[in-house]
């Protein structure tokens, strides 16, 4: 019975608790992609930059606070600064937008031509990164460092193994539980959210019952700033900030956009929980679990690590093609252009 | 040749030549020798976005591939390796294919929900089964002097052999890829190729055995002399002296231009063919069915079948394009490769020299490689005259510091050294700002679609 106890904090230590906040970072991420495929109509690339954008503005602010004596106490001073970031990545989209990406609206220029212009965008955001505080890992964590620690947990419990629950963790699912609550309640109660569902829907539609298209456009960069600076600053808390990680999560966000089927809000929350809790239990050396589980006789000799941590990316990836040759339209039956 | 297209490559030679006046020569043989490649490259690319428009950003993955074959010909095989584990590592791989070829017939052959469960058990026990094989033959070779070798080594092939072979390579992986993603919507295509690459690259990274990862593998055979040898044979250094240079020089010079003459081949073989391709009744059908899918489907063409044709020769062009690179470097080394430098660069050649035309995707190639390592240079000189006269300013009309402890101010944390520290960053977003212009001002690339 203690073994088995064992067995279940270990598990939620090592795979549960990290995998929950990793998908949560990329349901977020996700979102913010399946709402530009379902309103704008492409995939965009430039998507993991944003994040990183959204975030560096956190990370400059919260230096500023830092340096000005602001804290939050036992929360990371980072929360205060996300408006802050919300604020500067807002401003970047709505310029790029206006720049940029109306022209081709306004042409009514293919996707795929979207997608390469996006990919222009990508350059000079992820430029734009480096020039202001370089390519190098920052940390801008500060508050408290665990919601409960290992050590406090075995003395709490008197089991062997420990449970450490980091703060960031915490924050990473209350963050994102708020965030997707105030998505849906205003995607289904609001006018707005409302009228943004009718464009997603049907364009054609939406135009003739009178909805104005650049104001729906807007609302959506606004959010997607938001949900990309939000995801951006967990992910940075949980691990840490480093402009080209943020280029790389674009592959997993867009596993978990279009397994959960694209243009789908809810798929992409589902998608990157199935994305981040393969990744995570593939990439897990198991042998501490199934120790306490099964009996000495038939102990595993091996680290029983299915794929080494470095092949992660290949985890989302098979997930992505097992889905894509099943169920094209992914779990939750999202656009197909 | 129209005049434009004259033109345009006349002002290219012209800025290379430039750089060579400015710069030296060796500098612009550089700029050269990579010019050429990226040419190739985009050339592979034009083919299938051009031509097809297919959306592959997964170029960095075939590239590698050809890095890969590089060494896999060329390095002397390690003899110990072979004797620890190689045949064990080898029979461990055959396994693996076995079992995903028992799963794809498995597939192919059984219906409803049975066929979930026998292919999920077939690659469940087939994974245990591999891995069963294949680790213990991969610890024994890695663990045969793991500093220097440590890997099972290539086929001690002249290294020229390469360039085919890793064209060969990145074709058999394109052609796994194309089956599996070609009949799914572009943009799909577009993401499962990224991951691809990235797949490629972790491989490349971590199986020690193949090409000792992140080791990195050094001292390729080369297809040319050392300068060294050069300097040392004394008919060599007549020959210079009678064209007025020193030895040292003379020998790199020779072996870059040595290069430039290789690459140049290959590049004007692979251009004269698509540019026939382009121009036969393939080349009008690829058209047609880029133009126009279903139409061309109605007509009874084989879309998809043409689509995994093409996609297959482009990756192999881009790696030939790879062995190539690899070859000019001498060495591999798999942590180097970044999707911004070599995927989503070649994207910018195509488009900026113009889709669908092949010598816009060769003059495309030598531009953007060009700008790519002179925004760097342009930028330094730019800031230098800024933080110069940001200094003058300061000195003079605010009176802040003498002029003595201007070396002292610029080395820490002021905003001049900070500009200084920002110009290698300049790169990307000049490039991004490139192919934004010209996909708004001038869509169809500097040389447009005949």
């Amino acid at each position: 019975m203690i073994d088995f106890l064992n067995a279940i904090v270990a598990l939620s230590n090592f795979v549960l608790i990290p995998a929950l906040a990793y998908g949560s970072q990329l349901a977020l991420g996700a979102l913010g992609v399946t709402l530009i495929y379902g309103i704008l109509r492409f995939s965009n690339f430039a998507h993991g930059d944003t994040m990183a954008f959204g975030t560096m503005v956190v990370v400059l602010v919260t230096w500023a606070m830092q340096a000005a004596g602001i804290s939050l106490g036992p929360l990371p001073t980072a929360l205060l600064a996300l408006p802050f970031g919300i604020l500067g990545a807002a401003a970047l989209v709505l310029l790029t937008d206006r720049a940029v990406y109306r022209f081709y609206r306004e042409q009514k220029a293919k996707p795929v031509i979207l997608v390469i212009v996006s990919m222009g965008v990508m350059f000079i955001y992820n430029g734009i990164t480096r020039l202001i505080i370089g390519p190098n890992d920052q940390r801008f964590a500060d508050g408290e460092r665990f919601l409960i620690g290992a050590r406090e947990f075995k003395a709490m419990t008197g089991l062997d193994e420990g449970l450490a629950i980091k703060s960031t963790q915490a924050i990473t699912l209350v963050t994102a539980v708020i965030v997707v609550a105030l998505l849906f309640w205003f995607l289904n109660h609001t006018r707005t959210g409302k009228s943004m569902r009718a464009y997603s829907d049907n364009e054609d539609l939406a135009l003739l019952s009178g909805i104005n298209p650049e104001r729906v456009v807007m609302v959506t960069w606004l959010i997607v700033a938001a949900l990309a600076t939000v995801a951006g600053t967990l992910y940075g808390l949980d691990k840490s900030f480093k402009p080209f990680t943020y280029f790389q999560l674009l592959l997993p966000i867009f596993a978990s956009a279009i397994v959960g089927g694209l243009g789908s809000p809810l798929g992409a929350i589902a998608g990157g929980f199935v994305i981040a809790f393969s990744e995570v239990g593939i990439t897990y050396a198991w042998k501490k679990v199934l120790v306490y589980l099964l009996p000495e006789q038939l102990e595993p000799s091996g680290l029983v690590q299915l794929l080494s941590t470095d092949y992660k990316f290949a985890v989302s990836f098979v997930i992505l093609l097992i889905v894509l040759l099943i169920r094209p339209t992914g779990l939750f039956r999202g656009k197909s252009v | 040749m129209t005049l434009r297209e004259l033109i345009l490559f006349i002002i290219v030679g012209a800025l290379i030549l430039g750089a060579g006046f400015v710069q030296g020569w060796n500098t612009a043989l550089l700029i050269l020798n990579m010019g050429l490649i990226s040419a190739v490259m985009s050339l592979g690319v034009n083919l299938q976005w051009g031509f097809a428009g297919l959306f592959n950003v997964g170029v960095m993955g075939f590239v590698a591939l050809g890095g890969l074959a590089t060494v896999l010909v060329s390095m002397p095989p390690v003899a110990e390796a072979w004797a620890a584990g190689g045949m064990r590592v080898i029979l461990g791989l055959l396994v693996g294919a076995g079992v995903v070829a028992a799963a794809v017939f498995a597939w192919g052959r059984l219906h409803g929900r049975l066929r979930g469960l026998v292919v999920f058990g077939v690659l469940v026990a087939g994974f245990f089964l591999f891995r069963s094989v294949y680790d213990a033959g991969v610890a024994a070779v890695e663990a045969i002097n793991p500093a220097t070798t440590g890997y099972l080594g290539g086929l001690g092939l002249p290294v020229l052999v390469a360039w085919p072979v890793g064209g060969l390579l990145a074709a058999g992986v394109a052609w796994v890829i194309g089956k599996t993603a070609l009949g799914l919507r572009s943009d799909y295509l577009a993401i499962a190729t990224l991951g691809i690459a990235e797949i490629i690259i972790a491989v490349l990274k971590n199986e020690d055995w193949l090409a000792r990862g992140v080791k990195n593998v050094i001292g390729l055979p080369r297809p040319l002399p050392y300068e060294i040898d050069l300097q040392n044979d004394p008919g060599f250094v007549e020959t210079a002296a009678g064209l007025g240079l020193d030895a040292t020089t003379a020998s790199t010079l020779y072996v870059k231009l040595g290069y430039g003459l290789l690459f140049a081949a290959v590049l004007i073989v692979l251009l004269v063919l698509a540019e026939l391709a382009l121009k036969s009744p393939w080349g009008r059908m690829m058209r047609a069915i880029r133009d126009n899918e279903t139409a061309a489907r109605a007509m009874g063409k084989d879309v998809t079948g043409r689509h995994l044709q093409v996609f297959i020769l482009g990756s192999a062009i881009c790696g030939i394009a790879g062995a190539m690179m690899t070859t000019l470097d001498g060495q591999l080394t798999p942590g180097s490769y970044q999707p911004l430098r070599y995927t989503f660069l070649i994207w910018v050649m195509v488009i900026v020299g113009g889709s669908g035309n092949n010598l816009g995707a060769v003059l495309g190639g030598f531009l953007i490689w060009f700008l790519w390592v002179e925004v760097e240079p342009i930028g330094a000189a730019l800031v230098t005259l800024i933080t110069n006269w940001g200094f003058w300013f300061e000195a003079n009309i605010l009176g802040l510091h003498a002029q003595a402890d201007l070396s002292a101010d610029a080395s820490s944390g002021s905003w001049q050294a900070h500009l200084q520290d920002s110009v290698a960053h300049l790169r990307l977003p000049t490039m991004g700002l490139i192919l934004l212009l010209v996909l708004r001002f001038s869509p169809r690339g500097l040389l447009p679609e005949r």
